[in-house]
């Protein structure tokens, strides 16, 4: 038997979470130091699967089946896809850079940890489960442990608002996509939540148009589908600095990334049938999203509209239904994490010092911080699309996909690349750039080294992406290739 | 050596960059050494170009050269492949031979010297990848990588108004670039390919039928505008320069010596390879169109230029002014596709593009050696300083004196070749261009006599403010560009037959 290494990640931040619970809560050095070990453990791992996985293979890989309640066609069913692998790459980044970022935490680091970890399990988990049932089982786990890490070490102004509404708007989603899970399994008659096998049931067009829409959006809801986009700049602005990366760096992408595998994969004809809807709302999204990043006068406030825009390029490219449209989602789904992550771990240390994440309040930050800066000027590129960067390489195949299926809404939609880039220099520029206030001369103290690792491996990842897109592009598109496949076969 | 010479367009292509990231990695503080790490830096790209215009074969000038292919995006099958023929050979020539000089230019800066350093030399490498692709794709990455760049040297190293005129640069060209970008993904969704040259081919093919639900004519004619406002804006043409002066005004010295030496280049650039050869017919037809926004160009470039008191300001009209010769070539060339006339309207314009370079860089610079001492650009504070610093005010008029077009320097050669190829073919707009010229006389003559002549202003004279003759490094930055006009002027074959071998061959 192989070595199991899906349920090692998948597991190990969990057991890491158990140990970290049973250390006593005033050693908060050794608490730290587990953490970062387990974080790089994961990152190891998730590497290594990346870099192992077999491109002219493609398909599922590194599969596991253990029964788990036979009974029910319930298994403990695992593998990876061209997909799913660079997701748990990005999760691997998010979560070892996320700690690093935490390093500074006061408050409790030893149930902040926990609960962390919790949340990487459970995001590990979505990514490479191929039961419905355990895909459902890991969404959960994924966004409880939210709750709390934002409701206890949120920002003190709106932590329990943010917290309430994000819970109950996912929690909503959720059970309106469970619902649709459990028609699927009673219908299939296949008794299992396999979902392989559900692939494989033939469901009636009338069932899959009729099933469609509520599983899409009700995953979509995380993701940031417009109109159901609200409950994310809020929780993103409440939320703690490490929290944020994962909120908007990998939270957002298991949305979209369960409405392709339990929406698009399991109910193609109804994919088919709605995607016009889709793609129009994913279009108001990327727009929307933009003009509103643009007022905003919060630097979180404004990454998390901008993040909406950018999930919508990736509920944009789904609902092409192309080849290059679903490709450029997938790795836009990878890029848009990096970025995300660069940009609140970024934000994170400039409020670290300067207490106000106002854009008017702040100035010339370049100077103190000069690895802050650039690192956000990187994130910035990377946001308006810039050639040489991963946003580029992610947006430009959804735009061809988009071409192909309506090309108004690629004239409409590239709309927002102006937008994002007069919001984004001018808050380059406003944050980092110009005089200093005069009442933050003095406070602003230099980053240390170990923040220096997460600024450096996020911008390195997206450059070296936008450089050289070979590095993943292809292996999205095996993916790719097997929900057309899918797609296509109904 | 088989290695230089099979990679030679890639390492003329990236060394800039590698030498920037080296430049990162020098101790900081040390502003000498990076200077002169960057100045060394740029001239290899500029000896590696000379070996290239030694080996390149002019007589097939019309024929890529030094042809380099990788598989870069395979996905959208896009593939990073860059070439030489006469046109962009001698573009690269403008690029890296002025890149250096802008640097050395450049040794005054006392803020952030790495910083700088290493931006402009990310800039030469955004410049050369546009002159080199042979990819569509490639050519859009280069295009839009050196905004960037430029970007943060108007907002970081520019004057009072930085910001406005940086994000109005941004948006400017970032707006402009969007129609482009459309219509490349267009021509990419269509072909599967972003070849140049199979897109082309496919592309003037269609002539008939449907794309997209439309009408090949109405989808050719929204695309072609696409393209052509993408590059107007570059240029800049009449009505979308105004982003220009401000940017021109706002930017370091060596900034606007690349602003106008290069980057308008840029765009005509696109004209000439993209929209001419991708819009035969379109082109033809809507040339008179394009010459009335040539003229208009040259007509009000000159008339702003004439207004200004910043003499700043007047340099950047006046490039307004002289770009619309080569837009007005190109227009010519258009209409009256394969001709004799429009093959030298043609040679005209690409000799001017190159003219320009020289002379506005020249010019930019000259404005900077006088900023640098008096701190001021208003005209009407200069006044009678040519017996005070008479080496400066000698290459005032001389570079003056090429931008006007006096015979016997280079711009009027070219200017000469557009108006004589573009007579036959569109006389009236011709006429207009011509009388133009007389404006830019004019406000040359403003500049020089403002600058050097009439009673002299005494506040540099005497005193803390006494004004110094140019120096040493500034006389080794402008004996190369003098060098040039004067060779260009008396003997323009040895870039001409370049140049017109290409254009015969392609047009």
């Amino acid at each position: 038997m192989t070595f199991p290494i899906l349920s090692v990640i998948i597991f190990s931040p969990i057991v890491a979470a158990l140990i970290i619970l049973l250390m006593p809560a005033d050693r908060k050095t050794e608490i730290r130091v587990m953490a970062l070990m387990t974080a790089a453990f994961a990152l190891i791992l998730s590497l290594w699967v990346y870099l192992n996985y077999d491109q002219t293979l493609a398909g599922y890989q590194f599969v596991e089946k253990y029964d788990w309640m036979p009974d029910f066609g319930i298994s403990l069913h695992l593998g990876v896809d061209g997909i799913s692998t660079p997701l748990l790459l990005l999760t691997g980044v998010v979560m070892f850079t996320g700690v690093i970022i935490s390093w500074g935490i006061e408050d409790r680091p030893r149930e902040f940890f926990a609960f962390l970890f919790l949340l990487a399990s459970g995001v590990f988990g979505v990514f490479v489960a191929l039961d419905l049932f355990m895909l459902f089982f890991f969404y959960e786990i994924a966004v409880f442990p939210m709750y709390l890490l934002i409701a206890i070490w949120g920002w003190v102004e709106t932590r329990e608002y943010a917290a309430m509404k994000l819970t109950l708007y996912l929690f909503i989603g959720s059970v309106i996509a469970l619902l649709g899970a459990l028609a699927m399994y009673f219908q299939s008659g296949l008794g299992t939540f396999d979902m392989l096998l559900l692939e494989t049931a033939n469901f009636s067009p009338e069932f899959q148009k009729i099933w469609f829409l509520p599983i899409f959006l009700g995953f979509a809801v995380l993701g940031g589908i417009w109109p159901f986009h609200n409950w994310s700049p809020d929780g993103h602005v409440a939320a703690p600095t490490a929290v944020s990366m994962f909120h908007a760096g990998v939270l957002m992408k298991l949305g979209a990334f369960a409405a392709l595998r339990v929406g698009i994969m399991l109910l193609p004809l109804g994919a088919v049938f709605w995607a016009p809807l889709i793609l129009m709302l994913a279009t108001v999204n990327v727009v929307y999203g933009a003009f509103i990043a643009m007022i905003q006068t919060d630097l979180k406030y404004m990454i998390g509209f901008s993040s909406v825009s950018h999930m919508g390029l990736v509920m944009l490219g789904f609902a092409t239904l192309t080849e290059q449209g679903m490709t450029g989602a997938g790795v836009q789904m990878f890029s848009h994490g990096v970025m995300t992550a660069l940009f609140f771990a970024a934000t994170g240390m400039v409020y670290d010092r300067a207490h106000t994440r106002q854009i008017p309040e702040l100035g010339g930050m370049i100077k103190p911080l000069p690895w802050v800066g650039v690192a956000f000027i990187v994130g910035g590129l990377v946001s308006m699309g810039m050639p040489g960067f991963s946003g580029f390489v992610a947006e430009f195949p959804i735009f061809m996909g988009v071409w192909q299926v309506k090309p108004w809404v690629a004239i409409l939609a590239v709309i927002s690349i102006v937008i994002t880039a007069a919001y984004i220099m001018l808050a380059i520029r406003r944050t980092f750039f110009g005089e200093m206030p005069k009442e933050l001369e003095g406070h602003i103290t230099p980053i240390t080294a170990i923040d220096k690792v997460v600024l450096v491996l996020l911008s390195g990842l997206m450059i070296g992406l936008g450089m050289f897109p070979s590095i993943m592009v292809p292996m999205v598109q095996t993916g790719v290739q097997n929900v057309l496949r899918i797609l296509g076969g109904a | 050596m088989d290695f230089l010479y099979n990679h030679l367009l890639s390492i003329i292509l990236f060394f800039p960059a590698l030498a920037a990231v080296l430049i990162i990695f020098l101790p900081s503080g040390e502003d000498k050494l990076a200077r002169w790490v960057a100045f060394i830096a740029s001239l290899v790209p500029f000896a590696l170009t000379l070996v290239l215009w030694t080996s390149f074969d002019a007589t097939n000038a019309g024929t890529y050269q030094f042809e380099e292919s990788y598989v870069w995006y395979s996905t959208i099958n896009s593939n990073f492949h860059i070439g030489v023929d006469g046109i962009s050979l001698s573009m690269v020539l403008l690029t890296t031979l002025l890149t250096p000089l802008a640097i050395l230019a450049s040794f005054g800066i006392k803020e952030k010297v790495k910083a700088y350093m290493m931006l402009f030399l990310f800039l030469e490498m955004g410049m050369l990848g546009v002159f080199l692709s042979m990819d569509l794709l490639i050519f859009f990455v280069f295009w839009e990588i050196g905004l960037v760049p430029m970007y943060f040297l108007i907002n970081q190293w520019g004057s009072e108004n930085r910001n406005y005129a940086s994000l109005k640069f941004m948006i400017y060209t970032v707006g402009g670039s969007l129609g482009l970008l459309l219509a490349i993904q267009l021509l990419g969704v269509l072909f599967g390919t972003y070849d140049i040259a199979a897109i082309t081919e496919g592309w003037t093919a269609l002539t008939s039928g449907t794309v997209m639900g439309m009408p090949v004519a109405t989808v050719k004619t929204i695309t072609f505008w696409a393209f052509v406002v993408a590059f107007a804006i570059k240029v800049p043409v009449w009505p979308f320069h105004t982003w220009l002066p401000d940017a021109h005004t706002e930017a370091p010295v060596a900034g606007s010596m690349i602003l106008a030496g290069v980057l308008l280049k840029l765009g005509a650039y696109g004209f000439i390879r993209l929209v001419l050869p991708l819009y035969p017919a379109e082109s033809a037809h809507f040339a008179g169109w394009l010459a009335f926004l040539a003229v208009m160009a040259i007509v009000f470039g000159a008339f702003g230029a004439y207004g200004q008191w910043d003499f700043k300001r007047l340099v950047a009209y006046s490039s307004v002014n002289h770009m619309g010769f080569v837009l007005l070539g190109i227009a010519a060339a258009a209409k009256a596709y394969g001709t004799e006339s429009a093959h030298i309207a043609m040679n005209g314009a690409i000799l001017q593009m190159f003219n320009h370079g020289i002379s506005a860089a020249a010019m930019f610079f000259l404005v900077g050696v006088i900023y640098d001492r008096t701190h001021t650009r208003d005209l009407k504070k200069y006044g009678g300083l040519f017996p005070l610093i008479p080496v400066f005010g000698g290459m005032l008029i001389f570079a003056s004196m090429s931008s006007l077009g006096l015979p016997g320097l280079n711009g009027f050669v070219s200017e000469f070749l557009v108006v004589r190829g573009a007579w036959p073919i569109m006389t009236g707009f011709t006429v207009a261009a011509m009388l133009g010229l007389l404006f830019t006389g004019a406000y040359i003559l403003k500049g020089v006599k403002n600058v050097l002549h009439g009673p002299l202003n005494e506040e540099w004279a005497h005193g803390d403010h006494k004004i110094s003759d140019i120096n040493f490094r500034e006389v080794v930055v402008m004996l190369p560009l003098m060098i040039l006009m004067l060779s260009l002027g008396l003997a323009p074959a040895w870039l001409l037959s370049v140049i017109n071998n290409a254009v015969t061959a392609l047009f």
